[in-house]
């Protein structure tokens, strides 16, 4: 699915980066090392995890885009690393567990 | 004649800004170079959550990336406590890193599992109140 058409659907905020891509697959959890491990290159990846590390992380799997849950923000030094490092960020104020059902009944 | 390359970091003490940057230049210099991506996927796996030990556990330390025909090795040398109980901190889940650490995401107790999990060989020389020099080696032509 691409990016725009989720955002749309879901009423995403774009937070950085573009939106003209696709996503396969999707990986929620907060703990690092475990979406190190699991999110998979072009997996959308949900985390209520909004510090700098998320960042790194998503550079080094890379993951399509990071959709940050129940509205949190992307602290500053983040948000500069995510223009920087051109990964696209979204959020919505949903919770993960919500955004989870609602990307899979598109998908199904 | 030997055809290595060699890769130096300096990885910066308790600075989690800055965390992860070596590996995500060890990622670049690897794909420019046309490894296949599975390979640099683990290689950036496993010197990432190594990276980030040495952050949280050591005050920093040096990483040193080898290229040679056969292998990628990453050695990771720091001047740390040293790790007490090897066996204990290759558990899955068991992780010693402080409140503080974990608000971040990480002190999953997955770092050392990790590294093992995504190399083909892991050898850890540690001493207690000495540091800790970790070496990995992920095979090229398996």
């Amino acid at each position: 699915m691409n990016l725009s058409e989720l955002c749309e659907k879901l009423s995403l905020t774009v937070v950085a980066g573009d939106t003209g891509k696709t996503f396969d697959g999707v990986y929620a959890g907060d703990l690092l090392s475990r979406a190190m491990s699991h999110v998979e290159a072009d997996n959308l990846w949900i985390t209520i995890m909004s510090n700098i590390n998320v960042i790194a992380v998503a550079s080094l799997t890379e993951a399509s885009a990071v959709l940050l849950a129940e509205d949190v923000e992307l602290v500053p030094e983040a948000l500069e690393a995510a223009r920087d490092k051109e990964i696209t960020v979204l959020s919505s104020p949903l919770t993960v567990y919500e955004l989870c059902v609602k990307i899979g009944e598109f998908a199904s | 004649m030997s055809n290595n390359l060699n890769f130096h970091f300096n990885v910066d003490g308790e600075n989690f800004s800055s965390a992860g940057e070596a590996s995500v230049v060890v990622k670049k210099k690897l794909r420019q170079l046309g490894f296949p991506p599975d390979i640099i996927r683990r290689v950036s796996i496993a010197m990432y959550e190594g990276e980030i030990n040495m952050v949280i556990h050591a005050n920093g330390g040096d990483a040193d990336v080898t290229v040679d025909d056969d292998y990628i090795t990453i050695v990771l040398k720091d001047t740390g406590p040293g790790i007490p109980d090897v066996s204990l901190a290759m558990q899955e889940g068991y992780s010693t890193a402080r409140e503080s650490i974990r608000a971040l995401g990480f002190g999953a107790g997955m770092g050392l599992p990790n590294m093992k999990k995504y190399t083909d060989s892991m050898e850890i020389d540690t001493t207690v109140g000495v540091g800790t020099t970790i070496t990995m080696k992920i095979a090229l032509n398996k």
